[in-house]
């Protein structure tokens, strides 16, 4: 199981880039931490998941 | 009057204690964007003592910026780096500020903020937000980056926080109220996702890391 944005699911083998087409979200908006470390958006596509990730997807919203 | 240095430190000392003060004094923030948030954030760090201020932004300021972001009808047409710099040296004569007037990019990015101890992330628009936080993130291994998102409206103030998404990214706002929703940006909303990101950069400073 892989933890995205605190909850738990199993998309051990998917890559970043399929979390981020699932939630349908702009790449150009977000952030991506993969166990703490920023994922570079240059690694978005070959970055797999495996068991016990944890992944935070930062969906940015405007305003400031 | 104005207060002497030693004057003006000896009270910030008595409020923030000496060795808390001393972090401060030696600390180098940069704020990237000087609208609401940013502009709310440099006077909060001003008024603690920051060491050095690094400000960046290449807009000017307009009337329709007035209702929320700390710049006064006078500065009308001035660019915000230095009509900031203006209103804060004004608050705090001791303080170094530095003015960067140019339009943040993934290219400049690194330059821009290499000085800095901790970078406060101020934008408006949600792409810039991701780009300093992703550039900072990747190009650095010590900097610690706070920022924005979700402010707008007038949903309760209650509803925004602090979350530390990792050891060197810090996210403040409710995550969710878009300012593209036409849900509008109220001061006193957005000032308090201001006083999060500024109250983080200073408890990150005196050594907590908790939210």
């Amino acid at each position: 199981m892989v933890y995205i944005n605190g909850c738990e699911q199993a998309a051990n083998g998917k890559t970043v880039v399929d979390i981020i087409n699932e939630m349908n979200i702009d790449i150009r908006t977000i952030a991506v931490e993969l166990n703490e470390e920023i994922v570079s958006k240059a690694d978005y596509d070959s970055t797999t998941l495996k068991d016990g990730d944890v992944l935070e997807v930062v969906s940015f919203v405007g305003g400031g | 009057m104005v207060p002497t240095k030693e004057e003006f430190f000896s009270a910030l000392e008595f409020r923030h204690g000496r060795e808390n003060q001393r972090k401060f004094a030696e600390a180098t923030v940069a704020i990237c964007g000087l609208g609401g948030l940013g502009s709310n954030i440099a006077i909060c760090l001003a008024r603690a003592g920051i060491g050095k201020l690094i400000l960046i932004d290449f807009d000017v300021v307009d009337v329709s910026n007035l209702h929320r972001q700390q710049y006064k009808a006078n500065q009308v047409g001035m660019y915000k780096t230095e009509a900031l710099k203006e209103n804060l040296l004004e608050i705090n004569p001791y303080i170094t500020i530095e003015s960067r007037t140019v339009r943040m990019t993934e290219d400049n990015t690194v330059k821009l903020v290499s000085e800095a101890d901790i970078v406060c992330e101020a934008f408006d628009k949600a792409e810039c937000k991701a780009m300093v936080v992703n550039g900072v993130l990747t190009h650095f291994k010590d900097k610690i980056i706070v920022s924005g998102s979700g402010m707008a409206g007038f949903s309760s103030a209650n509803d925004i926080n602090t979350k530390k998404l990792s050891k060197r990214f810090y996210l403040c706002g409710d995550g969710v109220s878009d300012v593209n929703d036409g849900i509008g940006l109220i001061a006193s909303r957005v000032m308090v996702c201001a006083a999060h990101e500024a109250h983080m950069v200073l408890r990150l400073l005196m050594g907590e890391q908790t939210p």
